[in-house]
């Protein structure tokens, strides 16, 4: 197993400045070049991609041994490929819907298709479409890709042969209906190509075995197409055969399980929760893409009442990791379970995806929203108010931080609308946004507009915050340091304080202790220590009367999130804490509670 | 190209952008920032970032070529970065910033320099990515159509 380990790690050390490499020349052939140095870059790029590929072989194959998840991985990768190489008729497949076979209980392969006699089959479900560059009908069946990744990389045998003509898929079905149904899909994909010698069938799934010793040479490869099919396909529940005529062509046969049940909730399937990418309306010119958070649940499908009950288990479990950062000044301790700055970065990565999420005001998607939505609003009010405990943050946290493991399968559904409707969408979002501005203007009209300063050193942080303000109607003031904050709070009133924590010169830890200091004292001693001039007494400053300073808000806005920063930071004097990147929505819930 | 097929394209291409981590969500905080009263917003925070990157990347291969290596200088780069990164949603970046941060606790040199390579190679992928969509957006919009809206939903 190390030798594995070994090679998975080098493998991927080797990927990653390869990956730079090819990316580079890549981008280096859209500028300007003359047409040697186009030459020589494509021979680069070229070069690069046969390494690549290789090394990607080799990680599939590490991979595949004994990590059955990172299957659905490879497999959707594949698709698109597979998909192209029939249409450009380099095989030919065929599907069939079988009784299960024999080894299925035990015993040897049996894969004819045949008479449903003591089997139930299932039609596919039609929202089992996976995306294609170049959809035709055909392809609009579900698990085409499922068995597509595999003739991919038998392509590879088959590829020196005659074009296939009828490279389209075929698929036979039967039909009868029951409840929860294990479903045996056998795929052929033929070719008419060199053929396969009796006598190399034997090794013929073997790594790194090709039928003679001079194959590479001639064909290309490395002998691992095969191996990894097959292990692809064994660990699938399946069984992979070949037959086989030298000089006419062969036919790779495979069969595998497929799960199905009528009520259109397809987590537990194993074989078909991959994205769903394609259009599954045929009207839907505009293009619909989904991006599925493939931890809380499936595939949204575009008919089943079952959507709205996948919409709350969902929308709760979003709400559980919007609780994280939204409610912050409910939750000093970030709730991670372990310190590591990875996990919790994906959790941040998810929450943020799930606040964006939050932000959209009705949208006109055919999916009936606002019920949900009230309930999940409903759900965070309730959950406001109470102190959230923060074991249970850690459950529901990790459960989207185990699963959000690449940014990949953090998924947000996105729609796109007509120019029309996308006026329409403006005026609607003004609307709730105007909402916010009155709320907030109203209880601001007694006082007049509330002074904010944002303390913060990053520029790009500066222009987004601002911005963020400018839409929830307020102006800000802008210090860089600790130091301007202070001064800046010598000479002038404000009514919150939103503090960058690592800044230069004077941090916001040390800054926010000045400014409680002199709050609780009436003067400017301490900050007089560290170094800043008291404020003159002249009608500029601030005069200190006999009344004790207001205590302002103190918000810190921290990029480190670990439950020591955020005790840090109360400690420190400050009010509550927002994690960066700064969203919209964690704004607006931290001016509602700390603006009067 | 008419403007429905160029709009189509720019979706594709945003979308692959997304799936590909180039970019989070955050980056569709950006997008809901622009509006009548700030119509170029995206693209003059996109190229505040670039600029502001460049120049970080250029005092970090400084800092980390001198004889003797301040970490505590670097690693304060590394935070600018990572910081501007996460604000505009440059996922690929804001990550490997945060690996690098790692190894300059460690004040490990070779892991370092790894990094910033890393870091290069990720930002001059994001860079070109976000030119190429914007490059889009402008020709929709020359073009007399609009850009079209991202919604988001369940």
């Amino acid at each position: 197993m190390r030798a594995k380990q070994m090679l998975a790690t080098m493998s991927h050390e080797i990927r990653s400045p390869l990956s730079g490499v090819v990316s580079m020349a890549e981008i280096l052939a859209t500028t300007k070049l003359d047409r040697e140095q186009r030459q020589l870059l494509g021979v680069m790029i070229s070069s690069g991609d046969l390494v690549l590929q290789l090394i990607n072989d080799i990680l599939d194959l590490s991979k595949v041994i004994g990590d059955v998840l990172r299957i659905r991985q490879i497999l959707t990768n594949l698709i698109s490929n597979a998909i192209k190489f029939t249409h450009e008729g380099k095989v030919g497949v065929k599907l069939y819907v079988v009784p299960e076979p024999p080894f299925a209980k035990e015993g040897s392969q049996n894969g004819s298709a045949g008479s449903t006699a003591n089997q139930s089959t299932t039609n596919v479900p039609k929202e089992e479409t996976c995306t294609s560059t170049s959809q035709t009908s055909s392809d609009q069946r579900g698990f085409h890709g499922k068995k597509h990744e595999d003739s991919c990389q038998d392509r590879s045998q088959s590829e020196r042969g005659t074009p296939v003509t009828n490279g389209t898929i075929d698929v036979t079905e039967e039909q009868a209906e029951l409840p929860e149904t294990t479903v045996w899909i056998r795929c052929d994909v033929y070719d008419t190509g060199i053929g396969i010698p009796e006598n190399a069938l034997p090794t013929l799934f073997k790594k790194y075995m090709q039928v003679s010793a001079d194959h590479a040479r001639k064909y290309g490869g490395t002998g691992l197409g095969l191996a990894i099919c097959k292990q692809l396909v064994e660990l699938m529940g399946g069984r992979l055969t070949v037959s086989s005529q030298v000089h006419c062509g062969s036919t790779f046969t495979f069969i595998l399980p497929y799960k199905v049940s009528l009520s259109c909730d397809h987590s537990d399937d194993d074989l078909s929760d991959m994205d769903d990418h394609g259009a599954t309306d045929d009207d839907a010119t505009a293009g619909f893409f989904q991006f599925q958070p493939r931890t809380l649940g499936s595939l949204f499908s575009s008919n089943g009442s079952s959507r709205t009950q996948n919409l709350l288990a969902h929308n709760i479990g979003y709400v559980n990791s919007h609780k994280i950062n939204g409610f912050s000044e409910n939750c000093y301790s970030f709730p991670m379970s372990n310190g590591q700055t990875k996990e919790m970065d994906l959790v941040e990565d998810a929450c943020s995806v799930a606040e964006a999420l939050e932000i959209s005001p009705e949208p006109e998607s055919s999916f009936s929203h606002s019920p949900d939505h009230d309930n999940e609003s409903a759900i965070c009010r309730d959950e406001h108010h109470h102190n959230v405990v923060n074991a249970e943050n850690r459950v529901s946290t990790r459960d989207v931080s185990s699963c959000s493991e690449t940014s990949r399968e953090v998924d947000v559904k996105v729609k796109i609308t007509e120019p029309q409707l996308a006026a329409e969408r403006q005026e609607r979002s003004d609307s709730g946004f105007q909402s916010t501005l009155n709320s907030s203007r109203e209880a601001s009209n007694s006082i007049s507009k509330p002074k904010i300063l944002l303390v913060e050193d990053n520029k790009i942080n500066v222009m987004v915050t601002r911005s963020m303000m400018k839409q929830l109607g307020h102006t800000i003031d802008v210090v860089n340091n600790g130091v301007e904050a202070v001064r800046a709070i010598q000479y002038h009133s404000y009514d919150l304080v939103l503090m960058d924590v690592c800044m230069p010169v004077m941090d916001g830890l040390q800054t926010t202790r000045l400014i409680r200091s002199f709050e609780e004292t009436g003067n400017w001693d301490e900050a007089a220590k560290a170094g800043i001039e008291k404020p003159s007494p002249s009608s500029d400053s601030l005069q200190p009367d006999c009344t004790p300073p207001k205590r302002i808000p103190i918000i810190a806005m921290t990029a480190n999130a670990l439950s020591e920063s955020a005790d840090e930071c109360s400690a420190n004097g400050m009010d509550s804490f927002i994690s960066k990147p700064v969203t919209f929505q964690k704004l607006k819930e931290c001016l509602e509670q700390y603006l009067p | 190209m008419e403007v429905g097929q160029m709009q189509r394209r720019l979706v594709d291409y945003t979308k692959s952008l997304f799936m590909e981590g180039f970019l989070d969500a955050q980056f569709l905080q950006l997008q809901q920032l622009q509006d009548e009263s700030n119509p170029d917003f995206v693209v003059e925070v996109v190229s505040l970032f670039f600029d502001d990157s460049e120049k970080l990347l250029n005092d970090l291969t400084m800092a980390l070529d001198q004889p003797s290596v301040d970490f505590k200088k670097v690693d304060a780069h590394v935070h600018q970065l990572k910081g501007s990164s996460s604000s505009i949603g440059a996922q690929r970046v804001k990550n490997a910033c945060i690996a690098f941060r790692s190894f300059c606790e460690e004040q490990n040199i070779d892991a370092t320099l790894r990094c910033l390579q890393q870091v290069k190679q990720e930002y001059y992928l994001v860079k070109n990515k976000l030119e190429t969509m914007l490059r889009l957006e402008q020709q929709i919009v020359a073009a007399g159509g609009s850009i079209p809206m991202i919604e988001l939903g369940f």
